[in-house]
Formats: C-alpha cells, structure tokens, sequence
C-alpha cells in the first residue's frame, strides 16, 4: 500500500537564538489538501517554525522533506519557488500604490500591470474574495488588505499556504468568508498551515492541529474531536481556570461621560471621531467592539489626554471636564490607562521595571519627593506588581523587554490595577497573550469593577468582550453605536455592525 | 565565503559598552603608529611627543586640565540633550554668547570693577549661552524645527557677531586697530587653583557640573523623564511627560554651560577678548559626550583624552615639525574606531563561515 508523498516534512527542527532554544527536535507531517493547525502559547516557538519553512530563518539542525524528496529552503524566494506562501499577520502594502501595484511589487515575475489586473480579477473571482486591482490600498478595509496579501500568495499557485493570526483582523463575518476561501483552496489540494490561538476558530475549520510547548511538540489531535478547554489545556500544560462572570451589582455614579466627541487629526490616514458619546459608570464593564483602524487609537488617546480635544466637556471624569487636561492630570482625578501597544508605550523595553513601575505609578503613588527619586519604594512597588499578578521574571531588575508577552501585560495592567483608579481604560488587554495569563487578566479586571471602579475596554477579540462586558458598543468609521447589554445580543449582531450596519446620520465617509 | 561574522548576541553586552572606548583608543595608537611610519617619522618618539610627554610636568598637567575644562563643561551639557534626544550641536555658538555677554562685562565696567565684577560675569556668561540655546528650543518647540540645523547655523552667526565686535566696540582703543580687547583687570580674571599652572576657578567648575549632572540623571524625576523621553518618546507621552518642557530645560541647560565654558577661557587663560577665542571646543565636546557615553563620569575621563589630542598635537608639531593636521586626524580616528567597534555591543565576531546564509538570521 503506497500513500502519496507528504507535501512537507520536518524532522527534528533545532533552532537556538543567543539565551533561548526555540524550536527543539520538532517534528510536523503536512499533507496535501489539509487544513493544519499550529496551535501554541506565544513564545512557543510557532513564529520561528514557520519562518523556517518560509526560508527566513534557517535550522541550526534537522531536515526538511518537500513532496518526499530533501531540501533546502535558502530564503523566501527559494520557498515561492517551492511553491510555498505566507500571509503574514502584518501587512506589507504601500498605502498609496493600487492593489495591482502592490502585488506586483511582490511578485517576482510580475509581467505587464494589464496582463496582471486581468489575473487578479480571474484569481479573486475563483475564489471568492472581491477585489479590484484598480483601487488604492489606503481606501481598502483591513480585510480588504488582507485579500491583497492572499491573492498575491494565490498568483503563485501555492502548494502550501501560510497563514499567521489571520483572523485577528477580522470581523466575524469576514472570519467566515475567508475560512470559505480557505476550505475551497484545501480541496483543490493546496495544503494550509494555520497558526492560530483562537480555539473555537480552529475547531470549526483546521482537520489536524499540532500543539507546540516551549519549542517542543507535545501533541497533535484532530481539533474536531477535542473542546476549546481541552486544546487550552495542551498548549498551556495545566488545568485552565476560566473566569467566573458574577451577576453585576448595582450601576453607580457615571465615573467616565464622553459627549459628541469629535477629533481632527493632521494625519490623513487616521480615522476621525464623529460625535461619539458613552458612559462607564461604576461597577459595570463596557466593551469597545470594532475592527482596527476604525477610531481606536484616536478614541484612546483622547480619553488617555496624550490628545488634547477642543471642547474640555465632552470628556468628564468623575463629572469634571477633562478633555483639555494631560495624562498626568488624568490620572490624578483618578483615571488609569493600559495602552493597546505594551513594549514602546506601556513600557520602556530598556527599562527596568522598578523604572516602568515608575512610568505610570508617580501620579498617584508616592514614588517621587520633591523631585526626587525614591528609587526604594519604585522597587518595592514593582515588587508588589511582580508578585500580586504572578509576573514570571528574575525580579525587579529585568527589563521590560525580556518579559513575555503576557508578563508584560500583566505587569502593566497590575500597576495601573494597584495605583486603586476608580476608571480603568483599557486597549487590547490580551492581544496576543497566552492562555493563562489572559485568564488572570480577565479576572483581575473583573474583580477591580466589582470592586467599584469602572472599566472600559476596548478590544477586536469579541470571544473577550463577550465574557468581560456587561454593555457593548461598535465602533465604526469613527461613529460609536449604542451598547447594548451583553446578554441581550450576540455575535451575529455585534459583527453586524462591527460591518457598518448600524443607524448613524449619513456622511462622507461611506461607500 | 566570508572570514568574519557579525553573531547578533540578543542582548547588550554590558562589559563591551566599557570596553570599546578602549579598544577604539588602542586602535587609534595603532593607526596613529601606521600612520607616523608611512609619513617617514620615527613611530615610537612621535607617539611619546604626542602622548607622553606633555604628561611628564606639572605644567603639562595643569595644560591638559586647562584644555579639559571647556570641552567637560560643553560636553556635560550636551549629553545630557543627547539623553532626551535633544541634538545641540550648538555649543560652539553658545559657547562664543557666553564669552560676548560675560567678557563684555569685564570691559564695560573697565576701571570701575570691583568683587562683584566677577559674579557678575560668570551670571552673564552662562545667561549669553542659555540665551542662544533658548532660539532653537524656541524654533523646535514652536515650529518643530530641526534643532540640529538651527543650533549649527547660530554657530556662524555668533561667529559673525564676535568678529563684529572685535572690530568695533571690544576693540582696545589703544591697540593700533589690532582686533583684540584689552587685557582683561584683576578684578575680571578667574583666580588660579594650582600655583605654576593655568589651573582656573573653570576646572572647579567643570568638576562641579559632572557632579551636578550625574545627580541629575541619576537621581531626579527630571532626569527619569529625560531617559524615557530619549529612549521612548511615545511612552513618555503616555506617562504624561512634558517633551517640550524637557526642551527647553536641555537646550537652556546645555547653553549655560557651553555660555559658562566660554567666559573661562576669556576670564581663565586668554584673559582679554579676541576673535579666536575656541579652536572647537564646541564640535569636539560632542565627541567628548559620545566617548564618555553620554555619561558624567565618562565624559570627565573622554575630556582629558581630547584634551591630551589638542596638545600632544601641539608637542608633536613643535618637537617633530608634523603638520598641525594631525589633531584633526587623531580625533576623527578615535571618533571613528568608536562608532566601529560599537557594533561589539550587540553583535560578537566569529571566525570562519559557519553554513551558506546566516547573517540575516535577525527576527
């Protein structure tokens, strides 16, 4: 009984960066026309993996097999010629060329632009994915962008197809076209390599999943048969202790009113708030759905007051108009802030973290006296960080950027969690954070609503928002939608309007 | 096949960030060894002339702490910009402000001085300094103009305006036309430290200020928010740290004590004002602060090597007849092995290929 050749084989894959084996002895089979999940904590050693196979890194030992024969995959071109793409989960594209141009840029051979346009629209039909050459890249949406990458991986009649997270970006109808491309794909006998954390998503779509656990492999399953619980349970080792939602007590006094919020911003590609207002009164979660690039970053900055907005009332903390007010001043009338990105806002990398306790902790601990320093309590405050959150680091001498990901987080959202605020605004609070620790963060934050204070977050996962919130509302275009209690919607209805659908006075802006 | 490889080491070796401004001073030695032997000169006495013997006498000594003075003074200064991403390359405009304003007290009040005299001098000469560090924090703070351009330019301009002033107001009356001032009174002069040397109130100074300047960043909130700000600006404004403010205190800061520089070497060893009052000091302090590592301690150690540079080259053209070049060519040498070897920080050397591709082994 013969079997056809596996499309790709690895065995024994070793690499070793300076301090830290991240791939050791790694075996994985992929078959022609499967769907395969690579499923792993970060730091698990998937990103470096795949860059193998994608020939951006190299093995330090093992071989790789392409359809039965040995080979050697010297850098990306050599893997495009294998036959092998990859949809990276950040994009590539130059905002001000076309979707034609772009792709181009990408190609190899691109040959002439018409000849090009033409293979675009064939290729994009085939499959599904809507798109034309002609537009430019800064009108499309994030999942548009996403098809760009997609269709340029497709003009080159992959064998295998890479794809890093690439959902994160999505909304969940936009989730469901693409896994129907991807499905289609798979039956023409392309394989799909999907890397992944989000465990319903796999279930629903990948036949076989192998788990990755410091840089080893620990298993492999078919994820149809298994739970989500239970392919947490793998990737992180132990049991998972899910957060419990209490029923929410009674609402309080409004902590945090936004009213028609506004902002203009110089940069062309940012996305302008227009007219949001909301609420977060005390004891309650409200959750900020939407899709990135539709006025998260303008909404936190001009809540955190790293922007300034014209109008000092449409922002109220504690009642107070705050909107021409500081961080610093923020912070004292008792807001506290957890940024979307951690290492390079949230944190100093080449800091310490008694100095990044420092960072945030001066307004409303007493670490600074009459301008100085005192360097003995930073220390003993971030040693309280480190151990109520069960940070995992050699103490509160390691820089902020030898944390992981999700030691970092923690330890971010317990300084600004211990500093007491009565508003907590949060950004993505376990974007890309493992398991277990998302699981501490999502009952840290909680208990501080129960506790009293308010608490905003602001998130793309709404698996997250789902079990954190008690109202949620959509960003879209700039335009907030109203909330509405968590257990009176769903995610149909939220990803609804996280596509646009929902009542708001016409403008420009939409298509 | 490559012979050398660059290994990235994943993270900064601490013991290199030391290291290699003695490594960048051993090349230099050696080049400089190269050097002297191609130009036909024997190698082993042109490099004593140059770095011994002006060490071998109190005199020598008390030169080289003269030298030292200005360039630790500018250096501490901008350094501590630098640290805030604040790029002065001004000290030598602020420098020459503070030698105008400061010195132009001494003659003003010529004849009628007093003790207050000298205070005062000092006051004007650091306010002079601050004064035109104070136009491109102005500029950068308001029309976010490159502070690099600005403060470089304002070199020439108070270049320009000194040489004005030499050839008219400053000019002494009875110096047939020369364009110097007189000679500064008593009253105006820095008193010497060290008797037989030229050892001024300056160096007490510059010591001061690399005391002052390493509290500062060590100790204080202010120096805290320089460091975030130069190494992370987007999450000092998060914190809520004031980079405008930080602007204006570097560049007002850095000003005063380039301004400060310049009145010692008009109240210290020229004593009068003239059109030549620095031979650089200003640009070379930049090198000083980046040799130093931007580091009060270091700066102090990098401003006596520089100052070594300026007069062994002096000693090497008098005892050898080398061309006067050679300081030039010696500072852009250790300038140059400095910025070379600190690619030792983050990355080791291997020797011999190890397979095909791995330098792009960088995630």
């Amino acid at each position: 009984m013969s079997s056809p050749p596996h499309r790709l084989e690895l065995r024994g894959i070793t690499k070793r960066f300076p301090g830290c084996l991240a791939n050791d002895q790694v075996d994985l089979v992929l078959r022609p026309g499967e769907i395969h999940a690579l499923l792993g904590e970060n730091g698990a050693g998937k990103s470096t993996l795949v860059k193998i196979i994608y020939g951006v890194l190299h093995a330090d030992a093992g071989r790789i097999q392409w359809n039965g024969q040995d080979t050697h995959i010297p850098d990306p071109a050599g893997a495009r010629r294998l036959g092998i793409g990859m949809v990276f989960q950040h994009f590539s594209l130059f905002d001000t060329l076309t979707v034609a141009e772009n792709i181009s840029l990408g190609l190899d051979q691109p040959g002439p632009m018409d000849a090009l346009s033409a293979r675009i629209a064939e290729v994009s039909e085939r499959y599904g994915l809507s798109l034309d050459p002609r537009r430019h890249v800064h009108n499309l949406s994030v999942g548009e962008r996403q098809r760009v990458e997609i269709v340029r991986c497709l003009l080159q009649d992959p064998k295998l197809l890479i794809m890093d997270e690439p959902t994160s970006v999505l909304t969940p109808q936009e989730a469901t076209r693409l896994f129907e491309t991807l499905r289609r794909l798979a039956a023409e006998g392309c394989t799909i390599l999907y890397i992944s954390h989000k465990l319903e998503e796999i279930r629903a779509l990948c036949d076989t999943a192998t788990v990755l656990r410091g840089g080893r492999v620990v298993g492999s399953c078919d994820p149809r048969r298994e739970t989500a619980r239970s392919l947490a349970e793998m990737m992180i080792g132990t049991e998972l202790s899910t957060p419990e939602r209490l029923p929410q007590g009674e609402a309080g006094a409004a902590k945090l009113q936004v009213r028609h919020l506004s902002t203009t911003s110089d940069n062309p590609f940012a996305t302008n708030l227009k007219d949001v207002s909301f609420e977060v009164r005390a004891g309650e979660i409200l959750g900020i759905a939407g899709v990135a690039g539709n006025g998260q970053a303008e909404l936190m900055a001009a809540l955190s007051g790293e922007a300034l907005v014209p109008d000092p009332a449409s922002v109220a903390i504690e009642g107070r108009p705050s909107g021409h007010l500081g961080p610093r001043e923020r912070r004292l009338l008792g807001l506290a802030f957890v940024p979307e990105e951690r290492l390079g806002r949230g944190a100093v990398p080449e800091l310490s973290l008694s100095e990044n306790a420092l960072l945030s902790g001066y307004a409303r601990e007493p670490l600074v006296r009459s301008g100085l320093v005192h360097f003995g309590r930073a220390r003993s405050y971030a040693e309280r960080i480190i151990g109520a959150f069960n940070v995992v680091t050699h103490g509160h001498r390691a820089e902020a950027r030898s944390l992981s990901g999700g030691n970092l987080q923690k330890f971010i959202i317990g300084r600004e969690i211990l500093q007491k605020p009565r508003l907590l605004v949060v950004g993505q609070p376990t974007w890309g954070v493992d398991a277990g620790a998302a699981a501490a963060i999502h009952r840290a934050l909680i208990d501080l609503a129960r506790s009293g204070a308010a608490v905003l977050v602001i998130s793309q996962d709404l698996d997250e928002l789902f079990v954190l919130s008690d109202r949620i509302a959509v960003l879209f275009h700039g335009h907030l939608s109203e909330s509405r209690p968590t257990h009176h919607t769903s995610v149909e209805e939220i990803g609804l309007l996280m596509g646009g659908l929902f009542n708001h006075p016409p403008d420009e802006d939409e298509e | 096949m490559t012979l050398l490889r660059l290994e990235p080491r994943g993270e900064a070796s601490r013991a290199m960030v030391y290291a290699t401004p003695l490594l960048a001073v051993a090349l230099t030695l050696v080049s400089g060894f190269l050097l002297f032997w191609a130009m036909g000169f024997d190698p082993v006495k042109a490099l004593h002339a140059f770095f011994i013997a002006p060490l071998m006498s109190l005199r020598g000594l008390g030169e080289l702490a003269v030298k030292a003075t200005p360039l630790v003074l500018c250096a501490i200064g901008l350094a501590i910009g630098f640290r805030a991403n604040v790029w002065n390359i001004g000290a030598e405009g602020q420098l020459t402000l503070g030698a105008i304003t400061g010195g132009g007290l001494a003659l003003a009040f010529y004849g009628e001085g007093g003790w207050w005299l000298l205070p005062l001098m000092i006051v004007a000469g650091m306010a002079g300094g601050a004064l035109w560090g104070a136009i491109p924090a102005f500029l950068r703070v308001r029309f976010n103009a490159s502070e690099i351009l600005t403060s470089l330019m304002l070199n020439y301009v108070a270049l320009h305006l000194l040489n004005y002033l030499m050839h008219g107001p400053y000019r002494d009356p009875d110096g047939f036309a020369f364009p110097e001032s007189r000679l500064f009174e008593a009253d105006s002069v820095l008193p010497l430290l060290v008797a037989g040397t030229r050892v001024h109130l300056g160096s007490l100074f510059a010591l001061l200020a690399v005391g002052l300047g390493w509290f500062l960043m060590a100790r204080t909130f202010i120096g805290f928010q320089i460091k975030v700000i130069g190494l992370t600006p987007t999450a000092a404004g998060y914190a809520g740290f004031n980079q405008k403010k930080i602007i204006w205190l570097t560049l007002l800061l850095s000003g005063a004590l380039a301004g400060l520089a310049g009145l010692g070497e008009v109240a210290g060893p020229i004593g009068q004002m003239n059109p030549t009052i620095s031979p650089g000091y200003g640009y070379t302090a930049i090198i000083v602060a980046f040799l130093g590592r931007l580091h009060p301690v270091g700066i102090l150690l990098a401003g006596f090597l520089m100052a070594l540079s300026f007069i062994g080259g002096e000693a090497a053209q008098i005892a050898l007849g080398l061309p006067k070049a050679i300081t030039g060519v010696f500072q852009g040498m250790l300038l140059f092995f400095l910025l070379a070897t600190d690619v030792l920080i983050r990355y080791r050397v291997r020797f011999g290929a190890k397979r095909a591709v791995v330098g792009r082994a960088v995630a």
